[in-house]
């Protein structure tokens, strides 16, 4: 349907009564070899992210083969019923250069960002999230939609810039009201009833978006970014408001979640944070198949992850460094318990995207999810060999069920591997050592 | 941040339904109606050979401040879920970061759902049933010919008054004008006079005039080739500093009458804003922010190990200390120094189950007996319980905290590459915080920073992860003694004073102030004035309210520079 001419109709309708146009059949969601949208659009790839902290014990982490069918150790066994879905990059290496070690943000700030931080406090630059959201964010009601399981707003891994922080939603209730409250539109109601208020929201929204043109032009040069950003949030906003206006496109995988009632209180326990998880899980499954967004990110644990364990008087980080190691086994027992509790999140993560029929295939199958933690071997905070996932097949573009081994080359390689499969033209990613212009082709198809 | 409106906690209980009326607003309800006598001593006039100038800023409003903005000018009981994204924590303050945060997308559409919030109540009917008054009724000052229609009239008196203290100026007519079309065109669209001023209120809170403190300069008339903020920047930068929240009708008054641009207008209203309930927004805003209590947020004790302390009690301990520091600071007007060693405080029925002590229902002044080892701030469950593991106590956490945020004295971040195995808990002989904690000290790779943290917090020992007094750890008596740069101590009274008669207290307190206000961090330039203030602190007596007066009544709250470059301001940061 041309967008302009429903729009004008709609324009006219709005004085009046309520509008309400009927729907096709929901059984025309697909083409007819089910891999492509009913108009005959591609099935969207998405892309997503998870965030685990304080790494992982090599020894029971690290599988001994490579690419297909590796074994489990024991850390990383509760991966079983999804090993067929991800792949497991170990071996790669994070390099600071000159910069300091800032313990735990260091690594995480490099394989999202390319680059080290080179002061303490320094946030990261653009995180990969918001560059792959501007290449295939710009349709959705929200270009990216991120949530932590830690029910702190502080817990971000998201950036824009080093100012500009998209923070999580952190209470599943909020979260539920955000993405399915009153602005939400079923894409396979019945009924399409456009918001008659869309309209005259964008009218006035034109005045400010005047008023931030005047606003600019007393704007210094630091300032005047800053107030860019901003009125490119507003443009983003007036895309949103069209949106409200045009009949979203059904969707076979959408299935409205059913209201949020309860969510666990604050802290940081693990069970209350896997309660988190789950529930926020849910939701950004839906939100995505849903097409609400198509860029999203998930954080198990904060950076410096302080999860405790009921009657263990160590948080995570703490039995890091103090937990002595057993002597026999050659490892941390509880941290490695607090590790293999965060694998048991991450498996259900991609268990829930796997669960969600999308086309001849499931949810995941369009989607590609890079996960990823901190720090290698926290006891020492180390940098090499920081353990990462990738989960999904990126709309068949990738493979899947391997196990790559980097030889010590940069774990940004990883990073720019997804942004070609996601369509971005970037010659290269990564600053200093960390740049790499190199695919890890093993993965793809 | 809670789910509903912070501010409701401070500003409800005084507030009537009649506040509502946006008429009103502007005659009785006014926050600096309520003036209730002069200040205390006055601090001396910066002399003038001391350079005191800021950056012209523009910063992002913070949470509290909107919320606190929405409450003053619409009333208490308009409630907002707001869960906009928290400020970078820079030089010890969050509120520094207001300066450099920026809008993304996702950010701005959590402002435009906290605006609809808004403007449907601002415009509603009410309910009988639910016995809720009509917002629209109080709150206008007109009732349209037509309800289903557009009134440009009836529009254009009610956004001029609301524009003006949303945005902190006069509207322009233009604007003015812009306004009053687009809410009549809603109207006429909806077929709802109400709707529409809705649509145009929403437009209002989301946008950059509103979302965005700016500080606009003029030539100073009175120093030629300098720049000083205009009366209505001046008005704004006063307001969030000493309410946390947008000027109101008078103190806007006073920036278009010009008030604002002699020295004896700014003195009248700023005694005047001094005198204003709503001080003690801006007091609560300032000490939240410089004790870092936005990691109440998510605080949470191990329920095994402390299963009286639950989330109910952590937030009380939050409320305790704020409402201990305002009552001592300000509505006692007493020596900021003798915070650490006071034994006043307040007491609601959940923390009495953590200090043992009875209480009633509500928070009431409690008064520790002289020998408790309760004595101020220090040995308050707020600063134990959140400088602590969730099952544990911490020494070097808490003498990390006195450092940092008390003393603005940072400590080293830990050396890179460090094995840890050599500080692994090494015999069960070690049952005790302080023993652990000199097992570590042997280590000279930590004990560099452990020495200047740890001892700090031994002193503390006799409080567990929850703040709850202990005299023995493992069957072991706890040995509080410590020592604070030179002075020893044997037990937390010891502490107390030690950190009360710390030559670095008062300043830390006026460099955070300083920094709070201006909104940019104290560097080498501003160390004179900074000295100065600080020794006008001291000279009478440590009176906080007079040290809020004396900042914004120094030239540096109004006199303006261009930015500096981040480089020189980073490198010129430490004093």
């Amino acid at each position: 349907m041309n967008t302009l001419n429903r729009r004008r109709v709609l324009r006219g309708m709005l004085g009046g009564s309520a509008v309400s146009l009927g729907l096709p059949l929901l059984n025309l969601f697909l083409n007819g070899n089910g891999n492509a949208l009913a108009d005959g659009s591609p099935m969207p790839v998405r892309f997503g992210t998870w965030v685990w902290g304080l790494g992982m014990n090599d020894a029971i982490f690290t599988p001994k083969k490579t690419g297909a069918n590796f074994d489990l150790p024991e850390e990383i066994q509760s991966l079983a019923p999804v090993q067929k879905h991800i792949n497991l990059f170990t071996r790669f290496n994070t390099f600071k250069d000159a910069a300091p070690l800032m313990c735990h943000h260091t690594g995480w700030v490099i394989l999202r960002t390319g680059m080290a931080p080179t002061l303490t406090q320094v946030r990261p630059g653009e995180t990969i999230d918001v560059t792959v959201a501007k290449k295939i964010g710009n349709t959705t009601r929200f270009q990216t939609l991120s949530a932590t399981a830690t029910g702190d707003v502080r817990d971000s891994y998201s950036y824009e810039s080093a100012n500009s922080v998209n923070a999580p939603e952190f209470s599943p209730i909020r979260f539920y009201q955000n993405l399915f409250g009153a602005d939400y539109q079923d894409p396979n109601a019945a009924e399409f009833k456009p918001n008659p208020r869309a309209m005259v929201r964008k009218s006035v929204l034109s005045g400010v978006l005047d008023e931030t043109s005047a606003v600019m032009k007393r704007a210094g040069a630091e300032d005047k970014e800053r107030l860019d950003q901003y009125f490119t949030s507003l443009r983003d906003l007036e895309k949103q408001l069209d949106l409200q206006l045009t009949k979203p496109t059904p969707l076979q995988a959408c299935t409205r979640v059913g209201d949020v009632k309860g969510e666990p209180s604050a802290g940081l326990d693990t069970v209350k944070v896997a309660e988190r998880h789950k529930i926020m899980t849910k939701l950004m499954t839906m939100a995505v198949a849903c097409d609400q967004t198509r860029v999203f990110n998930m954080g198990y644990a904060g950076e410096t992850a302080a999860t405790t364990k009921a009657g263990y008087e160590k948080p995570h980080h703490t039995a890091t460094h103090e937990e002595p190691t057993d002597p026999k086994l050659g490892y941390q027992i509880e941290v490695s318990w607090f590790t293999r509790r965060a694998m048991e999140n991450w498996a259900e993560f991609v268990a829930a995207f796997a669960g969600v029929k999308e086309g001849d295939g499931t949810l995941l199958d369009n989607c590609l999810i890079y996960a990823m933690s901190d720090i290698s071997y926290a006891k020492i905070h180390s940098l090499d060999n920081i353990p990462m996932f990738t989960a999904g097949r990126a709309g068949g573009k990738m493979k899947t069920g391997l196990h790559i081994q980097g030889n010590g080359e940069a774990g940004t390689r990883l990073g720019y591997t997804m942004m070609k499969v996601l369509g971005l033209d970037i010659p290269s990613w990564g600053t200093l050592s960390n740049t790499t212009s190199k695919e890890i082709g093993e993965i793809l198809v | 941040m809670k789910s509903v409106s912070r501010s409701a906690q401070l500003f409800r209980t005084a507030a009537s339904t009649a506040c509502l009326l946006l008429s009103a607003v502007l005659a009785s309800c006014s926050g600096s109606e309520s003036v209730a006598g002069s200040q205390g001593a006055e601090l001396a006039a910066v002399p003038a050979g001391i350079e005191a100038s800021s950056p012209a800023q523009r910063r992002l409003i913070t949470e509290q401040q909107y919320l606190n903005t929405v409450a003053n000018i619409f009333g208490q009981d308009i409630e907002v879920i707001a869960q906009f994204a928290p400020m970078q924590r820079t030089e010890g303050l969050l509120a520094l970061g207001a300066s450099k945060a920026g809008v993304p997308s996702g950010e701005l559409q959590k402002f435009q759902r906290a605006a609809r919030q808004v403007a449907a109540q601002i415009v509603d009917n009410g309910n009988l049933e639910l016995r809720l008054a009509s917002h629209r009724d109080a709150l206008f000052p007109c009732k349209p010919a037509a309800v289903d229609k557009p009134d440009a009239v009836c529009a254009e008196m009610f956004l001029r008054a609301t524009g003006r203290l949303l945005y902190r100026r006069p509207l322009s007519e233009a604007r003015l004008s812009q306004m009053v079309g687009e809410a009549g065109q809603s109207a006429a669209q909806l077929g709802d006079f109400y709707a529409g001023i809705a649509t145009v209120i929403e437009g209002m809170l989301i946008s950059p005039e509103v979302l965005f403190i700016e500080d606009r300069v003029e030539p100073d008339p009175e120093h030629a080739g300098r720049l000083r903020l205009d009366a209505y920047s001046y008005a704004s930068r006063l307001s969030f500093f000493l309410w946390n929240a947008a000027p109101d009708d008078k103190v806007l008054k006073a920036a278009e009458s010009g008030e604002l641009n002699t020295a004896k207008g700014r003195a009248r209203v700023v005694d005047m804003m001094i005198a204003s309930p709503r001080l003690e927004g801006g007091v609560r805003g300032f000490f939240d922010d410089m004790l870092g209590f936005d990691s109440f947020a998510n605080l949470a004790k191990d329920p095994t190990a402390y299963p009286s302390e639950t989330g109910a009690t952590l937030a009380d301990a939050r409320e305790q200390t704020l409402r201990t520091i305002y009552d001592h600071l300000v509505t006692k007007k007493l020596d900021y120094r003798d915070l650490f060693t006071t034994r006043t405080t307040f007491m609601s029925p959940a923390l009495g189950a953590i200090y043992r002590v009875p209480t009633t229902p509500g928070w009431t002044e409690y008064q520790f007996p002289a020998n408790s080892p309760r004595m101020g701030l220090l040995t308050q469950v707020s600063f134990l319980a959140q400088h602590a593991h969730p099952a544990r106590s911490s020494p070097t956490r808490r003498g990390k905290a006195l450092r940092e945020l008390l003393l603005c004295q940072p400590v080293p971040l830990p050396p890179p590459n460090v094995d840890f195995s050599a500080l692994e808990n090494p015999t069960a002989a070690h049952r005790t915080q302080r023993d652990r904690v000199n097992f570590h000290l042997q280590n000279p790779v930590c004990a560099g920073c452990h020495k200047i943290t740890d001892p700090i917090g031994l002193a503390l020992e006799n409080f567990d992860g929850a703040g709850i007094y202990r005299r023995t750890e493992k069957g072991v008596d706890i040995d509080a003694s410590g020592a604070l740069d030179g002075k020893g101590f044997t037990d937390i009274e010891g502490l107390a004073l030690a950190v009360r008669n710390h030559p670095s207290l008062p300043g830390c307190l006026v460099r955070r102030v300083y920094s709070y206000g201006t909104g940019t961090a104290v560097d080498a330039r501003d160390k004179p004035l900074v000295d100065f203030l600080t020794a006008e602190f001291g000279r009478h007596g440590y009176r906080f309210p007079d040290l809020m007066r004396a900042i914004v009544l120094s030239p540096v709250f109004y006199d303006v520079t261009p930015p500096a470059p981040a480089a020189q301001k980073s490198a010129a940061a430490a004093n």
